[in-house]
């Protein structure tokens, strides 16, 4: 690991300044994917700007109803928070579904957004990789690439967003909040990740000299029925090869009135699945219909040599979660009525 | 997120002054930036308990307890944690030098073959209890059950919640035993 200077942030505006002011510059939250990046050689900052301890470790409802996860909440508190499991489960169970009980100890909610692929070929400074030096190629396209992109991948990036945080924010329609220290922004949650295209050495949107400082999960998708599954080659602390994150809400006679149908493993970013969305809105909430949106979404797929397992599974997965969703709505419902 | 470079231009130095108290004695240490965690217990405090197997966040030897909560020390950069309590295996220890129930447990079940994964396997587990009785849930916790209780631990919630940490011995069964003594 190379030297490197230590600044811990007691403000925003202070650490804004301090990565404005040094281009090499790396905010450390949590460390769980810097630290080792910087390990393996592939993160080689000549500063950390350490905003851990900055005061943005809350999660509060809004006036408006909607809720704000602070850029510093820790994944494991924000998976327990009564807030979320009772509003927004498929948050809570993207969380669960992910790292261990010690990473998500550490890990935050603005770290968790920036985390980097977990491209074998990313982190081995022996291959080449038009992530992590433009321009010297993709060992992943015809090499390994099990894990890999199936959708939206472009010839110079077939690396798959490691997060499953990020798929149920882009569901819940969640916004990220930046600040680069004199002004603030946000976007929605699916379009704070980028494709890859011909720079895939930017992962988001985000620019030089902005911070994440929080998510806001919004009142519209609150309390709605919702659930997060994810497939992978252990029960536990491992990638997904393929996620789901779905949220539904039907009306008394089975029809869709809401859906955010996300997929996680699949692409260079949260992929939002817009075309089966459009496909479901006001038609009737069952099985066959699921299948057929997933199957249109998932038309636009382009396996790699050795991942087109992923495509049957990630339409099975949604097909599943979207009609236990509707069948958990319709059970609620006759109970109800019942009582 | 731009291409990993170096600005090289830093003016402060790469050196900082950090205190840290481990199991329960403060200890003010200079340490050089990229000083994880483990590295400073094992070779500046002589604490060897904390075992390095990974060195990435991927195998758990290296759990210790950070302000309570169970953590990969492997990851851990000291120089973040300045101010904060540190418990390795070697303070879980009464005063009187009793083990902690869970040290007696994987000794009752031998829940171990070769041991190296053992410290962070029972760190871990401590960290496990806490989290369980403060209503953490985990990815086998019903998603229906209510917020804000604690979560009864059974072998399922066991194996999910000690997932973090790998045995190539495979002990995972007695492990299971010892953590479900002490509940």
């Amino acid at each position: 690991m190379k030297p490197f200077g230590y600044l811990r942030a007691g403000t925003v505006r202070e650490a804004a300044e301090a990565l404005a002011e040094h281009p090499g510059a790396r905010c450390l939250g949590g460390g769980t994917n810097l630290v080792d990046l910087m390990k393996l050689g592939v993160e080689r900052p000549g500063l950390l700007v350490d905003v851990s301890r900055l005061p943005l470790d809350t999660v509060e409802e809004l006036p408006d109803g909607s809720v704000r996860v602070g850029a510093t909440v820790r994944n494991s508190d924000l998976a327990a928070h009564p807030l979320v499991r009772d509003r927004y489960p498929v948050l809570s169970q993207a969380l669960l579904a992910g790292a261990s009980g010690q990473l998500r100890n550490a890990a935050t909610t603005g770290g968790n957004l920036l985390q980097r692929t977990r491209c074998p070929h990313f982190q081995d400074l022996s291959k080449p990789c038009n992530k992590r030096t433009p321009g010297t190629g993709c060992a992943a396209r015809e090499g390994t690439h099990r894990d890999h992109a199936v959708l939206g991948h472009s010839e110079q990036c077939v690396a798959t967003h490691p997060s499953d945080m990020a798929v149920a924010l882009a569901a819940l329609d969640a916004r990220v909040e930046l600040d680069d220290g004199r002004t603030t922004r946000d976007l929605p949650a699916d379009r704070f990740h980028r494709l890859p295209g011909d720079h895939p050495e930017r992962d988001t949107e985000i620019r030089p000299g902005e911070l994440v400082t929080g998510v806001v999960l919004p009142a519209a998708t609150a309390s709605l029925p919702s659930a997060y599954r994810k497939a992978r080659d252990r029960a536990s602390y491992a990638f997904a090869l393929a996620s789901v994150a779905a949220v539904l809400r039907t009306s008394e006679d089975g029809t869709v009135v809401h859906v955010g149908l996300a997929f996680g493993a699949l692409a260079h970013k949260p992929w939002r699945a817009e075309r089966a969305e459009a496909a479901l809105r006001g038609g009737p909430a069952t099985e066959d219909a699921f299948a057929r949106a997933v199957e249109r979404e998932l038309e636009a797929a382009r396996p790699l040599r050795d991942n087109g397992y992923k495509v049957p599974l990630a339409r099975n997965l949604a097909v599943d979660v979207l009609t236990r969703l509707a069948t958990a709505r319709n059970r609620t419902g006759t109970t109800e009525e019942d009582s | 997120m731009g291409a990993a470079h170096d600005d090289g231009t830093r003016a402060t130095g790469h050196h900082s002054e950090v205190t840290l108290t481990v199991n329960g004695t403060p200890h003010t240490l200079h340490l050089d930036h990229r000083r994880v965690l483990l590295d400073v217990l094992r070779e500046d405090l002589g604490l060897t308990g904390s075992k390095k197997g990974c060195d990435h966040g991927q195998c758990g030897a290296c759990t210790a307890l950070v302000d309570g909560r169970r953590v990969n020390s492997c990851l851990l950069l000291a120089v973040t944690l300045d101010g904060c309590e540190v418990i390795t295996v070697e303070g879980l220890t009464d005063g009187a030098g009793e083990p902690h129930p869970l040290q007696r447990a994987f000794l009752d079940r031998d829940a171990f073959q070769c041991g190296y994964c053992t410290p962070g396997q029972i760190c871990s587990a401590v960290g496990v209890l806490a989290e369980a009785e403060a209503g953490h849930p985990s990815h086998v916790t019903d998603p229906a059950t209510a917020p804000g209780r604690p979560v009864a631990l059974d072998a399922a919630e066991i194996r999910e919640r000690l997932s973090g940490n790998l045995c190539r011995c495979g002990a995972y069964p007695r492990i299971v035993e010892a953590v479900e003594d002490v509940i």
